[in-house]
Protein backbone atom coordinates (compact mmCIF):
# COMPACT_ATOMS: atom_id res chain seq x y z
CA UNK A 1 0.00 0.00 0.00
CA UNK A 2 1.49 3.27 -1.09
CA UNK A 3 0.34 5.20 2.00
CA UNK A 4 2.25 2.87 4.31
CA UNK A 5 5.37 2.99 2.17
CA UNK A 6 5.13 6.80 2.08
CA UNK A 7 4.91 6.95 5.86
CA UNK A 8 7.81 4.54 6.12
CA UNK A 9 9.84 6.72 3.74
CA UNK A 10 9.16 9.82 5.83
CA UNK A 11 10.10 8.03 9.06
CA UNK A 12 13.31 6.69 7.50
CA UNK A 13 14.24 10.22 6.43
CA UNK A 14 13.53 11.55 9.91
CA UNK A 15 15.70 8.82 11.45
CA UNK A 16 18.60 9.63 9.13
CA UNK A 17 18.54 13.36 9.83
CA UNK A 18 18.24 12.67 13.57
CA UNK A 19 21.31 10.43 13.50
CA UNK A 20 23.27 13.17 11.76
CA UNK A 21 22.73 15.54 14.71
CA UNK A 22 25.27 13.53 16.69
CA UNK A 23 27.88 13.31 13.96
CA UNK A 24 31.04 15.32 14.12
CA UNK A 25 30.69 18.36 11.86
CA UNK A 26 33.00 18.47 8.88
CA UNK A 27 33.44 22.23 9.29
CA UNK A 28 36.93 23.51 10.09
CA UNK A 29 36.82 26.75 12.10
CA UNK A 30 39.49 28.29 9.96
CA UNK A 31 41.54 30.88 11.81
CA UNK A 32 41.66 28.80 15.02
CA UNK A 33 42.17 25.38 13.51
CA UNK A 34 43.93 24.75 10.24
CA UNK A 35 43.95 21.69 8.08
CA UNK A 36 47.39 20.24 7.33
CA UNK A 37 48.27 21.42 3.85
CA UNK A 38 50.05 19.39 1.19
CA UNK A 39 53.81 19.94 1.02
CA UNK A 40 53.69 21.90 -2.22
CA UNK A 41 50.66 23.98 -1.31
CA UNK A 42 51.04 27.59 -2.46
CA UNK A 43 50.11 29.39 0.73
CA UNK A 44 52.25 32.50 0.71
CA UNK A 45 55.34 34.04 -0.87
CA UNK A 46 58.78 34.23 0.75
CA UNK A 47 62.10 35.76 -0.24
CA UNK A 48 64.95 33.31 0.25
CA UNK A 49 68.67 33.80 0.82
CA UNK A 50 71.61 32.17 -0.96
CA UNK A 51 73.87 29.65 0.86
CA UNK A 52 76.09 32.48 2.07
CA UNK A 53 73.16 34.14 3.81
CA UNK A 54 72.87 37.06 1.37
CA UNK A 55 69.60 38.11 -0.23
CA UNK A 56 69.06 36.30 -3.49
CA UNK A 57 66.82 38.97 -4.96
CA UNK A 58 68.51 41.13 -7.60
CA UNK A 59 65.50 43.42 -8.07
CA UNK A 60 65.10 42.54 -11.76
CA UNK A 61 61.33 43.29 -11.72
CA UNK A 62 60.53 40.04 -13.54
CA UNK A 63 58.23 38.84 -10.76
CA UNK A 64 56.47 42.18 -10.74
CA UNK A 65 56.09 41.95 -14.52
CA UNK A 66 54.81 38.38 -14.39
CA UNK A 67 52.29 39.07 -11.66
CA UNK A 68 48.79 38.98 -13.20
CA UNK A 69 47.28 41.09 -10.43
CA UNK A 70 50.18 43.55 -10.01
CA UNK A 71 50.62 42.90 -6.33
CA UNK A 72 54.44 43.02 -6.26
CA UNK A 73 56.35 46.27 -6.24
CA UNK A 74 59.97 47.11 -5.44
CA UNK A 75 62.82 49.57 -6.03
CA UNK A 76 66.23 48.41 -7.24
CA UNK A 77 69.48 49.55 -5.67
CA UNK A 78 73.13 48.60 -5.99
CA UNK A 79 75.81 48.09 -3.38
CA UNK A 80 79.27 49.70 -3.93
CA UNK A 81 80.61 46.37 -5.15
CA UNK A 82 77.99 46.23 -7.86
CA UNK A 83 75.60 43.71 -6.34
CA UNK A 84 71.96 44.58 -7.03
CA UNK A 85 69.33 44.31 -4.33
CA UNK A 86 65.84 45.56 -3.62
CA UNK A 87 65.83 48.78 -1.62
CA UNK A 88 62.26 47.96 -0.69
CA UNK A 89 60.10 45.04 -1.73
CA UNK A 90 56.39 44.89 -1.08
CA UNK A 91 53.74 42.27 -1.74
CA UNK A 92 50.09 43.15 -1.31
CA UNK A 93 48.59 39.89 -0.08
CA UNK A 94 45.14 41.41 -0.28
CA UNK A 95 45.52 41.19 -4.07
CA UNK A 96 47.80 38.20 -4.40
CA UNK A 97 46.07 35.18 -5.92
CA UNK A 98 48.93 32.81 -5.07
CA UNK A 99 49.29 31.69 -8.68
CA UNK A 100 53.05 31.14 -8.39
CA UNK A 101 53.92 32.95 -11.64
CA UNK A 102 56.37 35.20 -9.78
CA UNK A 103 58.25 32.21 -8.45
CA UNK A 104 58.38 30.77 -11.97
CA UNK A 105 59.67 34.04 -13.41
CA UNK A 106 62.40 34.56 -10.83
CA UNK A 107 65.85 34.00 -12.39
CA UNK A 108 67.66 33.80 -9.06
CA UNK A 109 65.18 31.56 -7.14
CA UNK A 110 64.79 34.39 -4.67
CA UNK A 111 61.03 34.51 -4.65
CA UNK A 112 59.46 31.18 -3.77
CA UNK A 113 56.08 29.85 -2.73
CA UNK A 114 55.71 28.69 0.85
CA UNK A 115 53.18 26.15 2.11
CA UNK A 116 52.51 28.29 5.16
CA UNK A 117 49.29 30.26 4.70
CA UNK A 118 49.46 33.97 5.47
CA UNK A 119 46.97 34.96 8.17
CA UNK A 120 43.78 36.81 7.25
CA UNK A 121 43.43 40.32 8.66
CA UNK A 122 40.49 42.64 9.07
CA UNK A 123 42.34 45.73 7.80
CA UNK A 124 43.56 45.64 4.22
CA UNK A 125 46.58 47.78 5.11
CA UNK A 126 47.79 44.98 7.38
CA UNK A 127 47.98 42.69 4.39
CA UNK A 128 50.89 44.65 2.90
CA UNK A 129 54.05 42.65 3.48
CA UNK A 130 57.41 44.44 3.36
CA UNK A 131 60.79 42.89 2.57
CA UNK A 132 61.54 42.30 6.26
CA UNK A 133 58.31 40.29 6.61
CA UNK A 134 58.99 38.26 3.49
CA UNK A 135 62.67 37.40 3.99
CA UNK A 136 63.37 34.02 5.54
CA UNK A 137 66.67 32.69 6.77
CA UNK A 138 66.77 29.54 4.67
CA UNK A 139 67.49 28.87 1.04
CA UNK A 140 64.17 27.39 0.15
CA UNK A 141 63.90 24.60 -2.36
CA UNK A 142 67.39 24.71 -3.98
CA UNK A 143 69.85 24.88 -1.06
CA UNK A 144 73.07 25.06 -3.11
CA UNK A 145 72.05 27.50 -5.79
CA UNK A 146 73.91 30.79 -5.71
CA UNK A 147 73.14 33.09 -8.61
CA UNK A 148 76.24 35.26 -8.28
CA UNK A 149 78.50 32.20 -8.26
CA UNK A 150 77.27 31.48 -11.78
CA UNK A 151 76.75 34.92 -13.24
CA UNK A 152 79.27 36.68 -11.08
CA UNK A 153 78.13 40.08 -12.17
CA UNK A 154 79.42 42.91 -10.04
CA UNK A 155 80.14 40.98 -6.92
CA UNK A 156 83.92 41.20 -7.11
CA UNK A 157 86.05 44.18 -7.98
CA UNK A 158 87.68 44.35 -10.33
CA UNK A 159 84.94 42.89 -12.49
CA UNK A 160 85.56 39.64 -14.27
CA UNK A 161 87.52 38.07 -11.43
CA UNK A 162 84.87 35.42 -10.71
CA UNK A 163 85.93 31.78 -11.00
CA UNK A 164 84.47 30.96 -14.43
CA UNK A 165 84.68 34.47 -15.86
CA UNK A 166 87.13 36.21 -18.17
CA UNK A 167 88.40 39.67 -17.28
CA UNK A 168 86.70 42.47 -19.24
CA UNK A 169 88.32 43.34 -22.52
CA UNK A 170 88.97 46.92 -23.60
CA UNK A 171 87.53 46.71 -27.12
CA UNK A 172 89.78 49.47 -28.43
CA UNK A 173 92.84 47.29 -27.88
CA UNK A 174 91.57 44.65 -30.28
CA UNK A 175 90.58 46.98 -33.08
CA UNK A 176 92.19 46.07 -36.41
CA UNK B 1 -16.19 39.34 38.29
CA UNK B 2 -15.17 42.51 40.04
CA UNK B 3 -11.92 44.13 39.12
CA UNK B 4 -9.66 45.64 41.72
CA UNK B 5 -6.16 47.05 41.54
CA UNK B 6 -4.47 43.73 42.27
CA UNK B 7 -6.40 41.99 39.50
CA UNK B 8 -5.43 44.65 36.99
CA UNK B 9 -1.82 44.60 38.19
CA UNK B 10 -1.67 40.83 37.93
CA UNK B 11 -3.15 40.96 34.46
CA UNK B 12 -0.59 43.53 33.30
CA UNK B 13 2.21 41.54 34.91
CA UNK B 14 1.03 38.39 33.14
CA UNK B 15 0.95 40.17 29.79
CA UNK B 16 4.43 41.61 30.33
CA UNK B 17 5.92 38.28 31.41
CA UNK B 18 4.22 36.47 28.53
CA UNK B 19 5.53 39.03 26.05
CA UNK B 20 9.04 38.62 27.39
CA UNK B 21 8.79 34.81 27.32
CA UNK B 22 7.47 34.49 23.79
CA UNK B 23 9.82 37.05 22.25
CA UNK B 24 12.83 35.43 23.93
CA UNK B 25 11.63 31.98 22.94
CA UNK B 26 11.07 33.07 19.36
CA UNK B 27 14.53 34.66 19.17
CA UNK B 28 16.19 31.55 20.52
CA UNK B 29 14.06 29.29 18.37
CA UNK B 30 15.65 31.01 15.36
CA UNK B 31 19.08 30.25 16.79
CA UNK B 32 18.08 26.68 17.68
CA UNK B 33 16.76 26.14 14.19
CA UNK B 34 19.95 27.38 12.58
CA UNK B 35 22.13 25.26 14.83
CA UNK B 36 20.06 22.08 14.66
CA UNK B 37 19.70 22.35 10.90
CA UNK B 38 23.47 22.82 10.74
CA UNK B 39 24.07 19.72 12.85
CA UNK B 40 21.72 17.73 10.65
CA UNK B 41 23.80 18.82 7.65
CA UNK B 42 27.10 18.03 9.43
CA UNK B 43 27.89 21.71 9.85
CA UNK B 44 28.40 23.74 13.01
CA UNK B 45 26.03 26.66 12.56
CA UNK B 46 26.39 30.12 14.10
CA UNK B 47 28.75 29.76 17.07
CA UNK B 48 30.76 32.97 17.03
CA UNK B 49 28.62 35.58 18.81
CA UNK B 50 28.90 34.80 22.51
CA UNK B 51 29.44 31.33 23.96
CA UNK B 52 28.08 28.74 21.52
CA UNK B 53 26.43 31.58 19.57
CA UNK B 54 24.05 32.38 22.42
CA UNK B 55 24.08 36.11 21.61
CA UNK B 56 23.35 35.57 17.91
CA UNK B 57 19.67 36.65 18.23
CA UNK B 58 20.85 39.97 19.66
CA UNK B 59 23.28 40.43 16.77
CA UNK B 60 20.49 39.57 14.32
CA UNK B 61 18.21 42.12 15.96
CA UNK B 62 20.84 44.86 15.72
CA UNK B 63 21.43 43.95 12.09
CA UNK B 64 17.72 44.05 11.26
CA UNK B 65 17.16 47.36 13.04
CA UNK B 66 20.08 49.11 11.39
CA UNK B 67 19.25 47.94 7.87
CA UNK B 68 17.66 50.24 5.37
CA UNK B 69 13.88 50.04 5.37
CA UNK B 70 13.20 49.75 1.65
CA UNK B 71 9.74 50.38 0.24
CA UNK B 72 9.46 49.60 -3.48
CA UNK B 73 8.34 52.54 -5.60
CA UNK B 74 5.36 50.64 -6.98
CA UNK B 75 4.22 49.35 -3.60
CA UNK B 76 1.00 50.27 -1.84
CA UNK B 77 2.70 52.10 1.01
CA UNK B 78 -0.01 51.79 3.68
CA UNK B 79 -0.73 48.09 3.17
CA UNK B 80 2.98 47.42 2.78
CA UNK B 81 3.58 48.92 6.22
CA UNK B 82 0.60 47.21 7.85
CA UNK B 83 1.15 43.67 6.50
CA UNK B 84 4.09 42.61 8.73
CA UNK B 85 2.11 43.62 11.81
CA UNK B 86 -0.90 41.73 10.46
CA UNK B 87 1.30 38.66 10.28
CA UNK B 88 2.84 38.87 13.73
CA UNK B 89 0.06 40.32 15.91
CA UNK B 90 -2.36 37.34 15.54
CA UNK B 91 0.53 35.01 16.34
CA UNK B 92 1.24 36.91 19.56
CA UNK B 93 -2.47 37.25 20.43
CA UNK B 94 -2.89 33.47 20.30
CA UNK B 95 -0.87 33.27 23.50
CA UNK B 96 -3.59 35.11 25.39
CA UNK B 97 -5.60 31.90 25.71
CA UNK B 98 -2.73 29.50 26.38
CA UNK B 99 -2.44 28.34 30.00
CA UNK B 100 1.25 27.99 30.83
CA UNK B 101 0.81 26.22 34.16
CA UNK B 102 -1.65 25.17 36.83
CA UNK B 103 -3.56 28.00 38.58
CA UNK B 104 -1.72 29.37 41.62
CA UNK B 105 -2.87 31.42 44.58
CA UNK B 106 -1.07 34.79 44.83
CA UNK B 107 -2.10 37.54 47.35
CA UNK B 108 -5.18 35.49 48.16
CA UNK B 109 -6.28 35.60 44.53
CA UNK B 110 -6.65 32.51 42.47
CA UNK B 111 -4.51 33.31 39.43
CA UNK B 112 -4.77 31.24 36.29
CA UNK B 113 -1.50 31.11 34.41
CA UNK B 114 -3.02 32.45 31.23
CA UNK B 115 -3.85 35.98 30.24
CA UNK B 116 -7.53 35.29 29.72
CA UNK B 117 -9.57 32.12 29.98
CA UNK B 118 -12.10 32.77 27.24
CA UNK B 119 -15.12 30.48 27.16
CA UNK B 120 -14.74 30.46 23.36
CA UNK B 121 -11.00 29.88 23.46
CA UNK B 122 -10.80 27.55 20.47
CA UNK B 123 -12.97 29.84 18.35
CA UNK B 124 -10.68 32.72 19.29
CA UNK B 125 -7.68 30.70 18.13
CA UNK B 126 -9.34 29.71 14.86
CA UNK B 127 -10.36 33.31 14.22
CA UNK B 128 -6.82 34.53 14.82
CA UNK B 129 -5.28 31.95 12.54
CA UNK B 130 -7.76 33.05 9.87
CA UNK B 131 -6.78 36.70 10.39
CA UNK B 132 -3.11 35.74 10.10
CA UNK B 133 -3.78 34.94 6.45
CA UNK B 134 -4.11 38.69 5.86
CA UNK B 135 -0.44 39.23 6.67
CA UNK B 136 0.59 36.92 3.87
CA UNK B 137 -2.06 38.11 1.43
CA UNK B 138 -1.60 41.84 1.96
CA UNK B 139 2.19 41.60 2.15
CA UNK B 140 2.34 39.94 -1.25
CA UNK B 141 -0.30 42.16 -2.79
CA UNK B 142 1.12 45.45 -1.51
CA UNK B 143 4.64 44.62 -2.71
CA UNK B 144 3.46 44.87 -6.33
CA UNK B 145 5.97 42.27 -7.41
CA UNK B 146 5.26 39.11 -9.36
CA UNK B 147 7.05 36.77 -6.95
CA UNK B 148 5.42 38.28 -3.91
CA UNK B 149 1.99 38.11 -5.55
CA UNK B 150 2.44 34.47 -6.56
CA UNK B 151 3.60 33.69 -3.04
CA UNK B 152 0.63 35.35 -1.44
CA UNK B 153 -1.84 33.67 -3.79
CA UNK B 154 -0.36 30.32 -2.88
CA UNK B 155 -0.34 31.30 0.78
CA UNK B 156 -4.01 32.29 0.71
CA UNK B 157 -5.27 29.08 -0.83
CA UNK B 158 -2.96 26.91 1.26
CA UNK B 159 -3.82 28.55 4.58
CA UNK B 160 -7.57 28.46 3.88
CA UNK B 161 -7.41 24.78 2.86
CA UNK B 162 -5.46 23.68 5.87
CA UNK B 163 -7.48 25.86 8.24
CA UNK B 164 -10.36 23.54 7.42
CA UNK B 165 -8.62 20.29 8.29
CA UNK B 166 -7.06 21.91 11.36
CA UNK B 167 -10.43 23.10 12.62
CA UNK B 168 -12.05 19.74 11.90
CA UNK B 169 -9.29 17.88 13.72
CA UNK B 170 -9.94 19.91 16.89
CA UNK B 171 -13.66 19.11 16.85
CA UNK B 172 -13.19 15.62 18.45
CA UNK B 173 -11.18 17.31 21.21
CA UNK B 174 -14.07 19.67 21.86
CA UNK B 175 -16.47 16.73 21.78
CA UNK B 176 -14.42 14.89 24.38
CA UNK B 177 -13.88 17.94 26.62
CA UNK B 178 -17.44 19.24 26.06
CA UNK B 179 -16.08 22.79 26.16
CA UNK B 180 -14.27 25.38 24.04
CA UNK B 181 -12.53 26.79 27.11
CA UNK B 182 -8.81 26.03 27.28
CA UNK B 183 -8.73 25.33 31.01
CA UNK B 184 -11.62 22.85 30.64
CA UNK B 185 -9.78 21.07 27.83
CA UNK B 186 -6.68 20.72 29.99
CA UNK B 187 -8.75 19.56 32.96
CA UNK B 188 -10.54 16.98 30.82
CA UNK B 189 -7.15 15.37 30.18
CA UNK B 190 -6.43 14.89 33.88
CA UNK B 191 -6.47 11.09 33.68
CA UNK B 192 -5.51 10.52 30.07
CA UNK B 193 -4.21 12.90 27.37
CA UNK B 194 -6.45 13.03 24.30
CA UNK B 195 -3.73 11.68 22.04
CA UNK B 196 -4.63 8.24 23.39
CA UNK B 197 -8.26 8.58 22.22
CA UNK B 198 -7.53 10.66 19.14
CA UNK B 199 -4.22 9.63 17.51
CA UNK B 200 -5.65 10.28 14.04
CA UNK B 201 -6.84 13.76 14.97
CA UNK B 202 -3.40 14.44 16.43
CA UNK B 203 -1.66 13.47 13.20
CA UNK B 204 -4.08 15.55 11.11
CA UNK B 205 -3.61 18.51 13.45
CA UNK B 206 0.17 18.15 13.30
CA UNK B 207 0.26 18.10 9.49
CA UNK B 208 -2.19 20.99 9.34
CA UNK B 209 -0.18 23.20 11.69
CA UNK B 210 2.93 22.50 9.64
CA UNK B 211 1.03 23.90 6.67
CA UNK B 212 -0.52 26.63 8.79
CA UNK B 213 2.81 28.16 9.76
CA UNK B 214 4.18 27.73 6.23
CA UNK B 215 7.00 25.39 7.11
CA UNK B 216 8.76 22.89 4.90
CA UNK B 217 7.30 20.65 3.41
CA UNK B 218 4.45 23.17 3.00
CA UNK B 219 6.47 26.35 2.52
CA UNK B 220 5.06 27.10 -0.91
CA UNK B 221 4.22 30.75 -0.10
CA UNK B 222 7.95 31.33 0.51
CA UNK B 223 9.53 28.64 -1.68
CA UNK B 224 12.94 30.25 -1.97
CA UNK B 225 13.87 27.91 -4.81
CA UNK B 226 11.01 29.10 -6.99
CA UNK B 227 9.74 32.47 -5.76
CA UNK B 228 12.88 34.19 -4.39
CA UNK B 229 11.29 34.59 -0.95
CA UNK B 230 7.60 34.47 -1.82
CA UNK B 231 5.32 36.99 -0.16
CA UNK B 232 8.13 38.78 1.71
CA UNK B 233 10.44 39.15 -1.29
CA UNK B 234 10.31 42.95 -1.20
CA UNK B 235 10.65 43.30 2.56
CA UNK B 236 13.85 44.28 4.27
CA UNK B 237 15.06 45.36 7.68
CA UNK B 238 12.72 45.13 10.65
CA UNK B 239 9.61 44.71 8.49
CA UNK B 240 11.08 41.46 7.25
CA UNK B 241 12.06 40.78 10.87
CA UNK B 242 8.42 41.08 11.92
CA UNK B 243 7.34 38.47 9.36
CA UNK B 244 10.17 36.30 10.54
CA UNK B 245 9.46 36.67 14.25
CA UNK B 246 5.76 36.19 13.58
CA UNK B 247 6.50 32.89 11.87
CA UNK B 248 8.51 31.63 14.80
CA UNK B 249 6.02 32.84 17.40
CA UNK B 250 3.43 31.00 15.35
CA UNK B 251 5.49 27.81 15.58
CA UNK B 252 5.69 28.12 19.36
CA UNK B 253 2.01 29.02 19.64
CA UNK B 254 0.81 26.15 17.48
CA UNK B 255 3.16 23.78 19.29
CA UNK B 256 1.70 24.96 22.58
CA UNK B 257 -1.84 24.45 21.29
CA UNK B 258 -1.00 20.97 20.01
CA UNK B 259 0.31 20.05 23.44
CA UNK B 260 -2.78 21.56 25.08
CA UNK B 261 -5.25 19.76 22.82
CA UNK B 262 -3.60 16.37 22.69
CA UNK B 263 -0.84 15.99 25.27
CA UNK B 264 -2.56 17.43 28.31
CA UNK B 265 -0.87 20.84 28.33
CA UNK B 266 0.93 21.46 31.61
CA UNK B 267 -0.19 18.14 33.08
CA UNK B 268 2.48 15.55 33.74
CA UNK B 269 3.98 13.48 36.53
CA UNK B 270 6.81 14.51 38.89
CA UNK B 271 7.99 17.73 37.24
CA UNK B 272 6.29 21.08 37.96
CA UNK B 273 3.55 22.02 35.45
CA UNK B 274 5.45 24.91 33.82
CA UNK B 275 8.40 22.61 33.11
CA UNK B 276 6.14 20.00 31.56
CA UNK B 277 4.56 22.63 29.38
CA UNK B 278 7.88 23.95 28.15
CA UNK B 279 9.19 20.44 27.55
CA UNK B 280 6.19 19.72 25.34
CA UNK B 281 6.42 23.02 23.46
CA UNK B 282 10.15 22.52 22.94
CA UNK B 283 9.54 19.02 21.66
CA UNK B 284 7.04 20.34 19.12
CA UNK B 285 9.44 23.11 18.07
CA UNK B 286 12.18 20.54 17.63
CA UNK B 287 9.83 18.42 15.57
CA UNK B 288 9.16 21.39 13.27
CA UNK B 289 12.89 21.94 12.81
CA UNK B 290 13.48 18.24 12.37
CA UNK B 291 10.87 17.99 9.62
CA UNK B 292 12.36 21.03 7.94
CA UNK B 293 15.75 19.34 7.94
CA UNK B 294 14.31 16.17 6.43
CA UNK B 295 11.54 16.63 3.91
CA UNK B 296 11.55 18.30 0.50
CA UNK B 297 8.89 20.79 -0.55
CA UNK B 298 5.63 19.40 -1.92
CA UNK B 299 4.44 20.29 -5.38
CA UNK B 300 1.46 22.62 -5.35
CA UNK B 301 -1.09 20.10 -6.62
CA UNK B 302 0.19 17.54 -4.12
CA UNK B 303 -0.36 20.08 -1.36
CA UNK B 304 -3.95 20.71 -2.42
CA UNK B 305 -4.54 17.02 -2.97
CA UNK B 306 -3.33 16.18 0.54
CA UNK B 307 -5.42 18.91 2.12
CA UNK B 308 -8.75 18.51 0.32
CA UNK B 309 -8.86 14.88 -0.75
CA UNK B 310 -7.13 13.29 2.21
CA UNK B 311 -6.92 15.25 5.46
CA UNK B 312 -10.32 16.95 5.36
CA UNK B 313 -12.38 13.78 4.61
CA UNK B 314 -10.31 11.86 7.13
CA UNK B 315 -11.01 14.49 9.79
CA UNK B 316 -14.74 14.36 8.96
CA UNK B 317 -14.79 10.56 9.28
CA UNK B 318 -12.89 10.91 12.54
CA UNK B 319 -15.57 13.26 13.87
CA UNK B 320 -18.32 10.81 12.90
CA UNK B 321 -16.51 7.89 14.53
CA UNK B 322 -15.87 9.94 17.67
CA UNK B 323 -19.54 10.92 17.83
CA UNK B 324 -20.62 7.34 17.40
CA UNK B 325 -18.22 6.21 20.12
CA UNK B 326 -19.36 8.97 22.50
CA UNK B 327 -23.01 8.05 21.93
CA UNK B 328 -22.24 4.43 22.85
CA UNK B 329 -20.46 5.39 26.04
Amino acid sequence: MSLLSDIQAILTGLAITFSHIFRKPVTVSYPEEKRPMPERFRGSIVLTRDPDGEERCVACYLCSGACPVDCISMAAAETPNGRRYAAWFRINFARCILCGLCAEACPTLAIQMSSEMFPCKRDVMNMLYEKEDLLIDGTGKDPNYNFYRHAGIGVVTPRGANPDEHPPVDVRTILP
Amino acid sequence: MTWDAIDIGLMLAKIAVLFFIILTLAAYLVLAERRILAWMQDRKGPNRVGPQGMLQPLADLIKMLTKEDLIPAAADRVLFAVAPAMASIPAILTFAIIPLAAPETIFGHRVSMQVTDLDVGILFFLALSAIAVYGVALGGWASNSKYALLGSIRGLSQLISYELSMGLSIVPVVMLAKSLRMSDIVNAQAEMPFIVYQPLAFVIFLVSILAECRRIPFDLPEAEGELVAGFHTEYSGMRFGLFFVGEYINIIGLGALASLFFLGGWRGPLLPPIVWFFVKVTAFSFFFIWVRGTLPRLRYDQLMHLGWKFLTPLALVNILVTGWWLSLR
